[in-house]
């Protein structure tokens, strides 16, 4: 069936289809292809065939609560669900059971939403392309031999297989838009603080968010809605392209991009323009100091969690995680508090740039999905490392708190796709999904 | 402590608890603090006026 959540609520409300039956599919989906892509660490077959049967009872009763009842969802195995394990792709997890849901996971309950599984991720959500974990790489359903980007590399390789509507990712880093872009789906990190991270393994508890991967940019608003606790949420009205007023900060965020991306971003900007949109260049600066103070403040946050089991239990993390987190100890507490300071000028520079416009616009991934096993990327002359690539036009959001999206805008010459990352107005969540819905609707058009 | 100090012997306890695959990862830290120390925006001992990471200490934006 492949449904976006919309095209599923319209048909459950007019008895076309039954939450069951689309459960089913999602289910058969990942007993086809898990296999082949590791996208889910655990599925919840029977649990989830339940849900859906009260889902449809509920229904017939006459009880309607929302857009996401009945609707199959996957979670990243970082957030706590009842009864299962949250083994964080890690066996440092080995033997946990989580006591009870996170905040967020019993508001998707709440919401009538159906879980099919927990999904796979880069070990404690420390790395981008899902490579080190305790189950093995998540794989990119455009190309099983790449990665689906990470950390919520199964979260996104879920919704493009068709194996869930949509899933419940994190962000540290990028962690939900890298994936998103990798996979062509959409992924939101809301503004910092916004969803309740309770019973979420934090990396960065300055830094984590959490939000939704869909397939569009109106299920992701359903999810982002069910997850504030809103059960029937307003669809949002599409504005026209005419009246946007996005800014590019081409600079840095411009410099290092893969051919084919950079074809794929001018052209949106293109079909953009060509619709009425006003669209300037402006700029960030000091933008050389992005990767040092997020480095400083991710590193010296995920020592501090980690430090315990890194004493306890050092083998039972993958190597290269271990040795990243082994290193995060050596930050002297002196330049975790000059990071933390610029941090604060940082977030003061990108609320100056956004005043005036609607969004900052900027690709989410300067390269296609890596392959699995790459260390290095070559764009243009350049071998660049994929860890510090993968990072680098996502990372200063985590670090300022706005909310950013990455939406697809078409795929590169093998078919790989690329993400166009929208960044809004801190607290204006909303806003932000109302111009991505817009750009969206504008790039479907060209 | 200087960043060579400090590199010098962040790489001497690593090799003491057996982890010396750490040394590039360390390397690799120790050029971002140095970009970091740069920016500084901490009011110094010697100074009353914190300074901004602007390089030219510049407080006006670029034109849109």
């Amino acid at each position: 069936m492949n449904w976006t959540i919309d095209q599923f609520a319209r048909k459950l409300r007019a008895r076309q289809v039954s939450a069951l039956e689309v459960t089913d599919d999602c289910l058969r989906q990942i007993a086809a292809d898990n296999g082949r892509l590791n996208a889910f660490t655990l599925v919840l077959a029977d649990e989830a065939r339940q849900q859906a049967r009260e889902a449809d009872r509920e229904l017939a009763a006459g009880f309607d609560r929302g857009p996401l009842q009945g609707v199959p969802l996957s979670i990243k195995d970082l957030i706590d669900v009842k009864g299962t394990p949250t083994t964080a792709a890690s066996r440092v997890r080995e033997g946990h059971v989580a006591r009870h849901d996170a905040a967020a996971v019993s508001r998707l309950r709440a919401a009538g939403a159906v879980l099919v599984g927990k999904t796979n991720l880069h070990e404690f959500a420390f790395g981008t392309t899902n490579e080190e974990s305790a189950f093995g790489p998540a794989r990119n359903p455009h190309d099983p031999t790449r990665s689906p980007g990470g950390s919520s590399g199964g979260s996104a390789a879920s919704v493009a297989a068709g194996m869930a509507l949509a899933s419940l990712g994190t962000d540290t880093g990028g962690s939900i838009r890298i994936p998103a872009a990798a996979c062509g789906t959409v992924g939101l990190k809301p503004t910092f603080d916004e969803l309740p991270t309770d019973g979420v393994i934090p990396l960065s508890r300055t830094m984590d968010h959490l939000g939704p991967l869909a397939k569009t940019v109106t299920d992701t608003w359903y999810v982002f809605r069910a997850l504030h606790g809103g059960t029937h949420p307003k669809l949002p009205e599409a504005q026209p392209a005419r009246h946007l007023r996005l800014a590019i900060p081409r600079p840095y965020f411009c410099d290092l991009l893969d051919d084919s991306v950079r074809s794929r971003f001018d052209a949106a900007v293109t079909a953009l323009r060509a619709a009425g949109a006003s669209i300037n260049d402006t700029e960030l600066r000091r933008t050389d100091l992005i990767a040092p103070a997020y480095l400083h403040i991710v590193f010296g946050d995920a020592a501090a969690y980690h430090g315990p089991t890194l004493d306890a239990v050092p083998d039972r993390y993958t190597r290269p995680v271990r040795l990243r987190l082994e290193m995060a100890r050596y930050v002297l507490a002196e330049d975790y508090v000059r990071a933390l300071q610029v941090r604060q000028w940082l977030r003061h520079e990108v609320d100056v740039a956004l005043r005036g416009y609607d969004a900052l616009l900027l690709p989410t991934l300067p390269i296609p999905a890596p392959s699995l096993g790459a260390a290095s990327v070559r764009i243009g002359t350049r071998d660049e490392p994929v860890r510090n690539v993968m990072l680098r036009l996502t990372q200063l959001f985590n670090l300022t708190g706005h909310p950013a999206i990455s939406i697809p805008c078409g795929v590169t010459e093998e078919g790989l796709p690329c993400g166009l990352q929208l960044v809004g107005t801190r607290m204006q969540a909303d806003t932000l999904l109302y111009v991505a819905r817009a750009v969206e609707n504008t790039l479907d058009e060209s | 402590m200087t960043v060579e100090h400090w590199l010098e012997n962040a790489v001497a306890d690593a090799e003491r608890r057996g982890l010396s695959e750490l040394k590039p990862l360390l390397e690799g830290l120790a050029q971002a603090t140095m970009i970091l120390r740069s920016a500084t925006l901490t009011e110094s001992a010697d100074s009353s006026s914190p300074k901004e990471p602007g390089a030219d200490g510049s407080s006006g934006r670029p034109a849109r």
